[in-house]
């Protein structure tokens, strides 16, 4: 496949997300932490809602969650899911104290539930462009 | 200092509800438009305040094609499917303000003819932060992002997929009693059960139409609404309510708390009654679940009772209850909630034939939109 035919939405990243991105390029899940109040916040954007600084430095997350909650999804929107039809995409609490949304690998959907842990994984999607995934811990 | 009574809708209009409307949307606005202008007993040159649905069409145009000689209001509320009850809001305390007396909120949309709901919503500002962060990834349509919600509240309070199917189900029967619906085919819980699933757990029967239409209503200041040509029916409480983290679903501290849960004890306590003094509510259905979470952040049940409550007919017709009198976005049409606020006018001035709901004298209308914004409108018999 050539990057001409990646027919999913790509991100528009912005200065206020870019770390984010080029991090996951690094297989590495960066989130903002405040340089005011040390806040850690997701998803990026200019200012923290606590102590409204707009100063941040990145920090890397651990990795590891529990699952909120998620959709297995049986419906292509856009033609370049369809092949992976279906899908699972989970919420997760990281232990960093924020969330997350990604697609859950590898889990047998009656194992869903609530608390599930997960860790995250990374996946070049095409040319430039790593997203995060998820998969079941142990 | 209040919006109580300030103001009365007094006029409402609608069009043909089709899967293709070969006409412009601003022909269809035009035309519902005009129905709620006369059903008010006005004239268009009569408006002097706008709220269109922040999209295709603009004040300007109604200026243009009605030729009003002094509009002396405009404004959008751009809160996605909350923007109808919200831009009433807005029309009050413009009238409240003294600014104009006659306001049209006019709505319409080629939903059906014009392109994917799941294609458009990236497009949308509102839809900014998921379409960087979440679309990417596969979670792309409306279905998708609110499905988390639908799956942590069963999660939580064990509510099945046969209680959102009972929201589909009534909905239906009432739309089919209606006759200005789009969908005329009775379903049962088994039709809704054996619907594809689309994104679990909702199903395709849990998912509102795409469709082509338009709806309109006028708002006027009480002391202007009593000469008109119907019955007014007046607004007794009103609010907008946005929930936490407005932009993102994955981030909300609550997932099963919508912005409703802020709005709807201010507009209680502005109307002067609760929950219980309802007779008929129209409740933005634009997926099943989201009908269920909004019934418990009124407070016609409690958190994570939705499911039994809406399992015991109490939003059924004759039920304590009826809800979706019109058939909603489920069944009707989706014209992003205008339809129930004409249904609910309709309700209280006694008009609404078949599905009229006996003595109703109190109601209430939702709308729901984007990630969580809500709005409520309780409204009384004039
Ligand atoms: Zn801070």
């Amino acid at each position: 496949m050539t990057n001409d035919s990646y027919d999913k939405p790509m991100p528009e990243p912005t200065p206020d997300s870019a770390p984010y991105w080029a991090g996951l390029q690094q297989h590495k899940l960066l989130l903002q932490k405040c340089a005011g109040c040390g806040r850690i916040r997701h998803y990026p954007r200019p200012m923290c809602d606590a102590c409204y600084s707009t100063d941040v430095t990145w920090v890397e997350a651990a990795g590891r969650g529990k699952v909120h909650s998620w959709t297995i999804t049986h419906h292509a929107f856009v033609p370049g899911f369809r092949d992976e039809l279906p899908y699972v995409l989970a919420t997760v609490d990281l232990e960093e104290g924020v969330r997350m949304n990604a697609q859950l690998r590898g889990a047998d959907p009656v194992s869903l539930r609530i608390g599930l842990p997960v860790r995250v994984d990374y996946e070049r999607a095409r040319e430039g462009l790593t997203l995060p995934i998820l998969r079941a811990e142990g | 200092m209040s919006l109580r009574e300030v103001g009365a809708v007094t006029g409402v209009g609608e069009t043909a509800y089709s899967r293709d409307s070969g006409r412009s949307v601003l022909a269809l606005q035009l035309e519902a438009s005009l129905n709620a202008i006369r059903d008010a007993g006005l004239d268009p040159k009569d408006i002097d305040g706008i709220i269109p649905y922040a999209g295709a069409v603009v004040a300007e145009d109604f200026v243009t094609n009605f030729g009003i000689p002094d509009l002396r209001f405009s404004a959008t509320t751009p809160l996605g499917g909350a923007s109808c009850v919200a831009g009433i809001q807005a029309a009050l305390a413009a009238i409240k303000a003294g600014i104009c007396r006659h306001v049209l909120l006019p709505i319409g949309r080629n939903g059906s003819s014009g392109g994917r709901i799941g294609m458009r919503v990236q497009q949308m500002p509102q839809f900014r932060v998921v379409g960087e962060f979440e679309m990417p990834l596969g979670a792309i349509a409306p279905a998708q992002l609110y499905a988390p919600m639908a799956r942590r509240h069963m999660e939580l309070y064990g509510t099945t997929s046969r209680q959102l199917g009972e929201i589909a189900v009534s909905t239906r029967g009432n739309a089919i009693l209606h006759g200005n619906a789009m969908m005329t085919r009775p379903m049962t819980i088994d039709d809704h059960q054996a619907s594809r699933m689309i994104s679990d757990p909702l199903r395709l029967l849990d998912c509102s139409l795409e469709s082509d239409g338009g709806a309109a209503i006028v708002v006027s200041g009480a002391e202007y609404a009593r000469d008109l040509r119907k019955r007014p029916v007046y607004v007794t409480g009103i609010a907008e309510g946005h929930p936490d983290s407005p932009s993102a679903i994955t981030q909300r501290p609550d997932m099963t708390r919508l912005g409703l849960a802020k709005a709807a004890p201010k507009a209680f306590a502005m109307a002067g009654v609760t929950p219980a003094d309802i007779d008929v509510a129209e409740i933005y259905d634009c997926f099943t679940y989201i009908v269920l979470c909004q019934l418990e952040d009124i407070g016609f049940c409690k958190k994570g009772e939705g499911g039994p409550f809406v399992e015991s007919g109490a939003i059924r017709l004759g039920g304590e209850l009826p809800i979706n009198t019109h058939g909603g976005l489920l069944s009707q049409a989706h014209v992003v909630g205008m339809n129930h606020v004409v249904e609910l006018v309709r309700q209280l001035r006694g008009e609404a034939g078949p599905v009229q709901v006996t003595d109703a004298e109190i109601g209430l209308v939702t709308g729901y939109g984007d990630m969580g914004d809500g709005s409520v409108a309780i409204m009384r018999r004039g």
